[in-house]
């Protein structure tokens, strides 16, 4: 169910402004992982600004729509999307992958907003589960979803959780693979094939939608969409890209999980001002 | 002596507690005619699911639906739950601190026939070093059902072992149970038998036998390996000088190793440590092969006489 409007020049701006302060806490940390954080920066906003009915200032209420971060090296759009989100103060984003910060290098269910700890690939989609699984025994009408990373459908975990959902016909649940094409050490396609992977959801019973996953105008019905489909789950597929935005991080599998330095992350605000600016 | 399998008493609790405890939900990985977890099936079938053969998402699953405050139990066995979905537990279970119950059957070389792929030797060992988890043995039929009330009357994660073989009865309806809380069943002066699940039958025949030789052996059972009562070892240590452990587990990093440590750090005493040897189990009955791992009392015996000279 959609809560708000949807007012597109401030969703661009957003992800603009998101993808610096991303890039600006990964050069301050020194280390993480910007190429699957940049890529989801849409969806995440999605997620948080449009369609989940979420209350940043009571992060535990009990109807909320839960989000497992399956993929939970992508701490920096994360924390970034909830600290823009309300949920803590901006300031705090400071204090990402330091010694006695709340805002851990994996998700951490410490910070207000994150429901679980995730960091080993290949968890999120079983945990995902028995919350909607439960959801529907308690008789809540909340919706649960589930970003994924490409590279961790690899994971056999992934495929058990996903004939789980279709074999219990769990409805609201809504998996959303960010699909950036690369991993760790190279095309995540070269290194073992995820292809034809539409298929393969369907074939697991799931309702299989493919987005671009940078254009709002694909996400947003997407999801939307989502909310009709009753007795099957559904998985969104975004066709992504990995360090978007960033010309000399995008599909560079060697920015999976590097901070830029102080010279790369002036060339790359540089580069975000000039694209604000000519959109 | 009357002998029942602890995994039946675990079955059949959970039933009893399930009737005005709505928040307990099972989840199996299609062992539930092994575990006993079936009777709660057949009692309350909306709330159990047999996931198919998939114990990460088992335990996963089990995971997630605690966050919405169910008391949820994954059951299969031992190998199955602590070895293959080991990741699933130290990180959805143990890092999360979830209200997950692990409770397995099939655990010790009593397994049997089925040989060693299914005779799980390194549950304790690789439970207990997680956080936040606690390791429960139980030693009987009677105990097996007071250690399920109290996983459920406590928050957080749980592994308990249960047995297939029938176990000795050897505790009352009115002894205490306490996790945590090991129990002194026998007293004496000499040597301390510490021991959990099967082996402590076994070790109390042993007492028998070493009184015969005029040796007074006390008796404990240590059914929770974790928190590990270090009172009682250490008591045990002041009262009789010397220690000898015995488990149906791999020799290295479960009962003994913890008993170990405690005496290593606050109380040094000899001891020795009855276990399998660091090798694979194999196919036979029971008996057959408690004889030959050398778990039995004789061996208990043996190893008691070694330690009370080390003194």
């Amino acid at each position: 169910m959609s809560q708000r409007s949807v007012d597109m020049k401030d969703f661009k701006q957003k992800a603009l402004s998101f993808r610096k302060e991303i890039l600006e806490i990964l050069n301050s940390a020194g280390s993480g992982h910007p190429g699957g954080s940049l890529s989801a920066v849409e969806i995440m906003i999605s997620l948080y600004f449009y369609k989940m009915n979420h209350r940043p200032q009571d992060p535990h209420w009990n109807d909320r729509d839960r989000l497992i971060i399956s993929k939970g090296h992508v701490t920096p759009v994360v924390y970034v999307t909830l600290a823009n989100a309300g949920y803590f103060p901006k300031e705090e984003l400071k204090t990402f992958r330091k010694f006695g910060s709340r805002l851990q290098g994996h998700v951490h269910f410490k910070v207000p907003g994150v429901e679980f700890n995730t960091g080993s690939l290949g968890h999120g989609l079983s945990v995902a589960n028995g919350i909607a699984l439960g959801a529907r025994m308690l008789n809540k009408k909340f919706n649960t979803y589930c970003l994924l990373g490409d590279g961790e459908l690899q994971e056999g975990s992934v495929w058990e959780a996903a004939m789980m959902a279709s074999h219990h016909n769990i409805d609201h649940i809504c998996a959303i693979v960010d699909y950036n094409k690369v991993q760790e050490n190279g095309p995540v396609n070269d290194i073992k094939n995820l292809e034809p992977l539409a298929e393969k959801w369907r074939s697991f019973g799931w309702h299989t939608l493919e987005v671009d996953g940078h254009d709002f105008k694909s996400l947003i019905p997407a999801l939307d969409e989502f909310d009709a489909i009753k007795q099957k789950p559904t998985v969104i597929i975004a066709h992504t890209v990995k360090g978007k935005g960033i010309s000399f991080m995008e599909g560079k599998a060697a920015w999976h999980g590097k901070a830029p330095n102080k010279e790369q992350l002036q060339a790359a605000l540089a580069e975000l001002e000039a694209s604000g600016t000519s959109q | 002596m009357d002998m029942k399998p602890t995994r039946d008493a675990f079955g059949e609790e959970l039933v009893t507690l399930g009737k005005d405890n709505k928040n307990i939900v099972v989840f199996s990985g299609d062992l539930e005619d092994a575990t006993r977890a079936e009777y709660f099936k057949h009692a309350y079938s909306e709330r159990f699911f047999n996931l198919g053969i998939a114990e990460q998402d088992v335990v996963g699953t089990a995971a997630g639906m605690s966050s919405l405050g169910f008391v949820a139990f994954a059951c299969s066995f031992a190998v199955f739950l602590t070895n293959r979905a080991y990741d699933m537990i130290r990180l959805d279970v143990c890092y999360n601190n979830t209200n997950v119950k692990i409770v397995c059957s099939h655990a010790g070389v009593t397994v049997g026939e089925d040989g060693a792929s299914a005779q799980c030797l390194e549950d304790f060992a690789i439970m207990r070093v997680l956080p936040n988890i606690q390791v429960i043995c139980p030693v009987d039929y009677i105990e097996a059902k007071k250690a399920t009330r109290a996983i459920v009357n406590q928050k957080g994660p749980v592994y308990m072992r249960t047995g297939r073989a029938p176990f000795p009865i050897i505790t009352k309806e009115s002894d205490p149970f306490t996790i945590g809380q090991a129990n002194v069943l026998r007293d004496g002066k000499d040597v301390t038998l510490i021991a959990c699940g099967l082996m402590v039958y076994e070790a109390l025949q042993a007492a028998q036998l070493l009184q015969k030789d005029g040796i007074q052996a006390r008796v404990v059972n240590m059914h929770t390996i974790k928190p590990i009562d270090e009172a009682a070892i250490i008591d045990a240590v002041k009262k009789t000088g010397a220690v000898v452990t015995a488990e149906e587990h791999q020799i290295h990093g479960g009962l003994g190793s913890a008993v170990a440590e405690v005496l290593a750090k606050k109380s040094p005493a000899p001891l020795e440590m009855i276990a399998v040897n660091d090798v694979f189990g194999e196919t036979g009955n029971p008996q057959e092969l408690l004889k030959a791992y050398h778990l039995k009392d004789v061996d208990i015996v043996a190893a008691a006489k070694k330690v009370v000279k080390r003194k």
